[in-house]
């Protein structure tokens, strides 16, 4: 009976778990889990915070799962190496675990730049894990002010989770507006205007010269005075248990399209790997809880002797903030297309006869037409892209294909 | 499995599926209780160009990304149907990110909703097909079309 090991217990190490059951029912599966928690949607801890979601729902699978698929979880537990000649994983209970197969789904961790002054700091949380979240949320009062440094994902998804419950919150970000990673000047001016709408304080192309006791001096000279204090400023792939145990990392884990490092019979999948992206050609870190899933599987079906490969990973978004909803997809790479209507704004990329990537805010109804484009490396001159930068709808694409999709089984 | 399809040879893009499919989901015995002046959320909806139209519902897919992609673990693949857990979804729209048929829309409260065939309500068969004026909704056992 082949023995599997899981480093990790989120999404990926699901989708792991679920690709190894599609193809071997019978092999022994352990999950080595850090947390003290049953897999959980990560993604919800803001959701959480906002009350709408709660520690039930916001399992990502039902109590009957582990049972069902057959798999241990040791819980509480760190994998503090991987000897690659003896296949064992060594843990920090003391025990060293054979394998196998070895997937590797560590994930990511808050990155913590040096920050002057931080240790004075009392109060002073990350948001990633759901018992940051927790923590976060015995700090918090009705009148206390936030002070969130980071703007990005992390960042503005805690502010909107705490709006309700705390005083004020103001956000700082080195760069000059918000979400910079995925929105360009314009998208961001949207955004953070109806952040700033909702009470949301930004202070932008500006950054933490100094803590002291209670409040924080700015490089422009403005002093923030706050009371909890929360760092999203970016996160990093747990990448040191594969690079140490001497397999290839760049970012994050490399690996190939069978998710496999080039470390014998270790995978790796989710946050934590580098791979292949389809929409610029090259390997990237795609920390999205989709990829992570997709990748997990893919690795799970071949560490059971099975063939997947999955290459069609592309960075996407689809996120919301106090109603107001975006989706990007994509590189940002070729001509951009300018499209907007009525209230939605929407950024096209396209190069080479393809759509390279998008942003909406708004007008986001059936953007799934548009990312299986970028996925599938759609020819433009095969479709009507002028009727789909007004709307996304099958009506652009051409009878056969409209068959092909909707006229039989998919 | 049964699914629905849609002709569009003969779809008239009346939009009465729409109606059907909102009536049926609304829990109420009367129609014009259900939808007179509100706006309706159907489950299925008609699009087109040049007087060529075809109405659109999930396809219950082999492999649905939207299962794959949910970020709260809310939709689930039972016995072939693709079926949304409306209490455990927040509405990121993440589902309509991923989907490449465009089958999934948020409903009156902001969770998503999709077509799940009428099993979940006291229809008894899919309401679209049944009151399709013109037979080009149908639901039935198909291959592959290619």
């Amino acid at each position: 009976m082949k023995r599997y090991v899981i480093i990790g217990n989120g999404v990926a190490a699901v989708g792991c778990i679920e690709g190894i059951r599609s193809t071997d029912g019978a092999g022994e599966i352990t999950v080595i889990s850090a947390e003290p928690h049953p897999v959980y949607c990560r993604p919800l801890i803001s959701y959480y915070l906002e009350g709408k979601t709660d520690l039930k729902r916001m399992l990502y699978r039902d109590g009957s799962f582990l049972a069902n698929v057959g798999c241990t979880v040791r819980y509480g537990v760190r994998a503090e190496s991987i000897d690659p000649l003896a296949k064992t994983v060594a843990l920090s209970d003391g025990a060293q675990l054979p394998y196998d197969a070895l997937c590797v789904a560590a994930g990511s961790s808050p990155f913590l730049p040096p920050m002057k002054g931080l240790e004075s700091v009392a109060q002073k949380f990350t948001f990633q894990t759901l018992d940051d979240a927790l923590a976060l949320e015995q700090a918090i009062t009705p009148e206390c002010r936030v002070l969130i440094v980071g703007a990005g994902l992390i960042g503005l998804k805690c502010a909107e989770g705490l709006h309700a419950r705390v005083g004020s919150i103001t956000v700082c970000d080195l760069a000059d507006r918000v979400l910079s990673s995925i929105l360009d000047a314009a998208a961001a001016a949207r955004v953070q205007k109806h952040l700033e709408a909702q009470g949301i304080r930004f202070l932008l192309g500006d950054s933490v010269a100094q803590f002291s006791a209670g409040s924080a001096e700015m490089k422009s000279g403005e002093t923030v005075p706050f009371d909890v204090l929360v760092l999203a400023v970016g996160v990093r792939p747990n990448t040191a248990l594969v690079k140490e145990a001497g397999g290839e990392t760049d970012r994050g884990i490399l690996i190939d399209e069978r998710m496999a490092t080039t470390l014998l019979d270790v995978y790796a999948a989710g946050d934590c790997a580098q791979g292949y992206d389809r929409s610029c050609g090259a390997r990237r870190v795609l920390a999205l809880l989709p990829n992570a899933y997709l990748q997990g599987h893919a690795a799970g079906v071949n560490m059971a002797g099975g063939d997947a490969s999955f290459d069609r990973g592309i960075p996407m978004n689809s996120i919301g903030f106090f109603g107001l909803h975006l989706m990007t997809a994509g590189s940002y790479d070729g001509e951009m297309i300018a499209a907007d209507s009525g209230d939605a704004y929407k950024r096209f990329f396209v190069k080479d006869d393809r759509l390279k990537g998008f942003i909406l805010i708004g007008g986001t109804d059936r953007a799934g037409i548009y990312t299986a484009m970028i996925r599938e490396q759609t020819p433009l001159h095969t479709v009507d892209f002028s009727l789909l930068t007004s709307a996304a709808t099958s009506a652009a694409f051409s009878p056969a294909v409209r068959t092909e999709r909707f006229g039989g089984a998919v | 499995m049964k699914r629905i399809y849609v002709n569009e040879a003969w779809c008239l893009g009346c939009h009465l599926c729409e109606y059907n499919c909102a009536f049926a989901n609304s829990g109420l015995r009367d129609m014009a209780s259900a939808l007179k002046g509100r706006q309706i959320y159907p489950r299925i909806h008609v699009e087109g160009k040049d007087g060529v139209f075809f109405a659109v519902s999930c396809r219950h897919c082999e492999d649905p990304l939207c299962v794959k992609s949910c970020i709260a673990g809310a939709i689930s693949k039972t016995d072939g149907v693709v079926q949304i857990n409306r209490e455990k979804c927040v509405g990121c729209l993440t589902c309509v990110l991923v989907c490449p048929y465009g089958a999934l829309a948020p409903g009156e409260n902001g969770a998503m909703q999709k077509c799940e065939l009428c099993l979940q309500n006291t229809c008894g068969a899919p309401a679209c097909v049944t009151g399709c004026p013109n037979g080009a909704i149908v639901y039935e056992e198909r291959e592959a079309a290619v």
